[in-house]
């Protein structure tokens, strides 16, 4: 049996002791003899987080297929284990092996949104690996860190060995194999972190030397090892079909967010929404073959027993095999219990139809991302979403028996107007109105339209990335304008709106768009005892504010300002494959209020035609 | 037509609670591929029963789960194929096809459960056991002699007194643990921990940690007698 990291009067003790111990179904056991690459895979949240994310495990399942290799799984203990692991000093494990992660050879961190930087730092010290990367030994694994937010590293520059920029399923098979042939050698770290340094994708932030103009913007971002490339390019997976995709995915005894089949059917967008960095990073949009989907859809509901299966993807109904897909779920699986969760898709009358047949109607609700009130404002932001599709779409599916719309907006966007702002309970109450003008008999009692807005944020790699944000009390009453504008309205008796935290925003704007100096914040933070900030019960936005002001940065010199086109960015040293001409055209069309079309009416020359794939070349061989 | 499953529990298992446990089977259904029959609507649920739930931190040997199938399936299979899709703590001992009659009765038909009681050296491992102490397996039967014995008992609701000794049938014990035969079941219930606490406090003894694992749950015949829920 195996032994637990953790002892019967502690697991008794906390919440959801299943979070610690392992042993799910699916879940990987090796002999630790056996293998000569002990890899620690974390996701920087609490388990049932951590658990619903597919990227970790596509790469666990990638790792695992390796012989030479166990890959792990750690998440941060809940705050209730967290004091005790402190207090006692019990040094955090993985679940698996329930060994301590710092006898492993990696730890590799998915860093998928910055309010869970704080967690990486618990995740660290909780390991007993130093925090900052310069003074870790050959002894300590190496740490690696990888997902969205490596698209700018910068603020985590300190703390991590490697960055591996792009998607997981390419290099790291060479990343391995390097890391044995330097062990081999008798290689130490630093002959190890060169070898990393070669291949394509893997950074290292060591090897890098900034230096800041007096204005405290970037002066130069230079390679001070001979090893470290000027350029570091995106990594991109361009086959998508034949490629790592979990047969076999582990199945947690808890409930997690994500209890399902998870069938992700394309990777990037089309759409080109000037505000999506993933619509950017992901370039150029890629599916996968309607075959393969059918054969997971199968082998991934047999193998782990889960009663629904739902299909990831950015924009889901660009999916060209969409119809198909959804038709054969349906007929295969319906009937055998089977729920089939659908992905938000735009209204026709397709999409109502199986809505209809795999929900009910009564209890569920539509969905709208028009992101913006105003039609001026969706042609900045190039949402292709016109109010004449939202009301037909909407009109349509009020016949079918549908009474509740959830939209979404943004607020603060660049150019943004108080009519903007005011636009936002117009159209709510548009489709309120659309909704009454059903004959009384023949409606379904009265509807419930909730609007909510999140603050936008500029993100590195889209054409918004030079624009300046707002403070949170300029958020505030921002939101206060919607709030007051739909109590002006007719319908207002149907018409909800919420909004977002706008604390969280500025905070996540600055880490966001951050440089290597921002780190000190993020240490200052959490030393102050910030950790789970992306738990509103657990963000303590005062703590973060005395961070800022210990340290001496200025929260509004990364989010108040506008950065000029000849500023050197803090992420400028990647190439994702999308050009700095190409945003900076965009971000003029934004001004002029022009819309872009998207890849498949028109190729744009976003410069993501060099990976030779996906949309680019589709119908062109 | 339906089947009866008995199973165990143990290792880590003991801190799965009972109703991820019930969550564990009806994906394991799935997996094995057991003709397990649904209700109806918009979001079918499998038709399956557990007998009396089991806390976290026990572990057991006679664990039960009722379903309802659409087809026979012979028991040898059925256990293979489920045993192929456990994990390490828990297993399936027996799947017998029980008779309709039987049904009515369904799960409330539980009367008791047995456990043995093992004594830790503490509370942080339950390999480490030491033997009952004399004294108290000479106190046993004076405990058990007694007009009644009144604890507090907590309820969702309220905290009240009851006297605990009727829903005790059995208790004996020998040098490595406790035996304890209780009420077990939707009217009567009394958990093991309930009378190990009394009893320390009869016998004057400072609370001490013990491991409790369930033998078996067991329902009464119409002639008064307890046989195990696999057994009728
Ligand atoms: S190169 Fe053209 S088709 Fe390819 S992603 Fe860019 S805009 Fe779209």
């Amino acid at each position: 049996m195996r032994k637990l990291a953790l002892n019967d009067e502690i697991l008794l003790k906390i919440e959801k002791p299943a979070r610690y111990i392992g042993n799910e179904v699916n879940s990987v056991m090796k002999a630790p003899d056996e293998v000569d690459i002990r890899f620690a895979m974390c996701f920087p949240d609490v388990y049932e987080i951590g658990m619903s994310h597919l990227g970790i495990q596509i790469l666990y399942d990638m790792f695992n297929r390796r012989e030479d290799t166990w890959c792990e799984r750690v998440y941060s203990p809940w705050v209730d284990l967290d004091k005790i692991m402190r207090k006692d000093r019990i040094p955090l494990f993985a679940l698996e092996s329930q060994d301590p992660v710092k006898a492993f050879d990696f730890l590799g961190i998915t860093i998928q949104y910055e309010m869970c930087y704080t967690n990486i730092l618990q995740i660290l010290e909780l390991s007993q690996i130093p925090l900052f990367s310069s003074q870790r030994s050959d002894n300590d694994p190496i740490v690696i860190g990888g997902g969205p937010c490596a698209y700018n590293p910068e603020p985590l520059a300190d703390f991590f060995d490697l960055f591996y920029i792009g998607e997981g399923e390419t290099v790291y098979g060479e990343l391995l194999d390097a890391y044995k042939e330097n062990k081999r050698k008798g290689g130490s770290r630093k002959d190890y972190l060169e070898a990393a340094a070669e291949i394509e994708g893997i950074y290292v932030p060591a090897f890098y030397d900034v230096t800041y103009h007096e204005d405290g913007t970037l002066a130069a971002f230079t390679p001070i090892n001979p090893h470290a490339k000027k350029k570091i390019k995106k990594q991109l997976v361009m086959d998508m079909t034949d490629t790592y995709y979990p047969f076999a995915p582990v199945v947690p005894f808890i409930k997690v967010t994500q209890d399902r089949v998870v069938l992700e059917i394309q990777r990037g967008c089309i759409r080109g929404c000037r505000f999506c960095q993933a619509g950017m990073i992901y370039r150029p949009t890629r599916e996968r073959d309607l075959e393969m989907l059918k054969k997971y859809a199968y082998e991934m509901l047999k193998n782990t027993g889960h009663e629904e299966i739902s299909l990831s993807s950015l924009s889901s109904s660009d999916y060209s095999s969409l119809k198909e897909l959804v038709t054969f779920l349906i007929e295969e699986f319906k009937g055998k219990g089977i729920n089939i969760s659908l992905p938000s898709l735009r209204i026709d009358a397709f999409s109502l139809d199986v809505m209809e047949k795999v929900q009910d109607v009564r209890k569920s609700s539509l969905t709208f991302a028009p992101e913006a009130g105003s039609q001026r404002m969706r042609n900045v932001i190039n949402k292709g979403l016109t109010e004449e599709e939202i009301l037909n779409g909407a009109g349509q599916a009020f016949e079918g028996g549908w009474n509740k719309v959830k939209l979404y907006f943004m607020l603060g966007l660049p150019t943004e107007t108080e009519e903007d702002m005011k636009e936002i309970a117009v159209l709510a109450d548009k489709i309120a109105r659309r909704y009454y003008e059903i004959p009384k008999e023949k409606r379904n009692g009265k509807c419930q339209i909730t609007a909510s807005s999140s603050f936008f944020i500029p993100k590195p790699f889209t054409p918004f990335q030079w624009v300046p944000m707002f403070t949170n009390e300029e958020y505030i009453s921002r939101a206060a304008v919607v709030k007051h504008a739909f109590q002006d309205q007719l319908n207002r008796k149907s018409l909800k709106y919420n909004w977002h935290d706008a604390e969280v925003t500025v905070l996540e704007g600055v880490f966001a768009r951050g440089d290597r100096r921002t780190g000190r914040v993020l240490l200052e933070a959490y030393r102050s005892g910030c950790l789970y900030d992306s738990w509103t019960d657990y963000f303590d936005y005062h703590k973060w504010l005395q961070a800022f002001e210990n340290t001496g940065i200025s929260m509004e010199f990364y989010n108040q300002r506008e950065r000029s086109f000849d500023e050197i960015l803090p992420w400028d040293f990647i190439d994702i494959g999308v050009t700095k001409e190409f945003l900076i055209k965009e971000w003029e069309r934004a001004r002029r209020g022009e819309v872009t079309p998207n890849c498949r009416q028109q190729c744009s020359g976003c410069g993501a035609l060099k990976w030779k794939g996906g949309v680019c070349i589709e119908g062109k061989n | 037509m339906k089947a009866r499953i008995k199973f165990r529990k143990y290792g880590v298992l003991k801190f799965i609670g009972h109703l991820d446990v019930m969550r564990f089977f009806q994906k394991a259904m799935r997996r094995a591929d057991i003709p397990i029959a649904f209700t109806g609507g918009y979001s079918p649920h499998m038709i399956m029963s557990f007998a009396q739930p089991l806390g976290v931190g026990i572990t057991s040997e006679g664990e039960y789960l009722d379903i309802e199938l659409t087809e026979s399936i012979s028991s040898k299979e059925a256990v293979t194929r489920l045993n192929q899709v456990m994990v390490p703590g828990i297993d399936i001992v027996s799947f017998v096809e029980i008779s309709e009659d039987k049904k009515a009765g369904g799960m409330t038909i539980t009367a008791a459960s047995d456990y043995r009681v093992y004594l830790l050296e503490s509370s942080h491992c339950t390999d480490a056991r030491i033997p009952i102490p004399e004294k108290w397996r000479g106190s046993i039967p004076h405990f058990l002699g007694e007009n009644q014995i009144i604890v507090w008992k907590k309820t969702k609701k309220s905290e009240k007194e009851v006297d605990i000794l009727p829903l005790i049938y059995k208790m004996y014990s020998d040098q490595d643990s406790i035996y304890l035969l209780l009420a077990t079941g939707s009217e009567q219930n009394l958990k093991p921990d309930l009378v190990m606490e009394a009893f320390l406090n009869y016998i004057g003894e400072p609370s001490r940690p013990f491991h409790y694992h369930r033998l078996d749950i067991h329902a009464r015949k119409e002639d008064g007698t307890l046989v195990p829920l696999s057994e009728i």
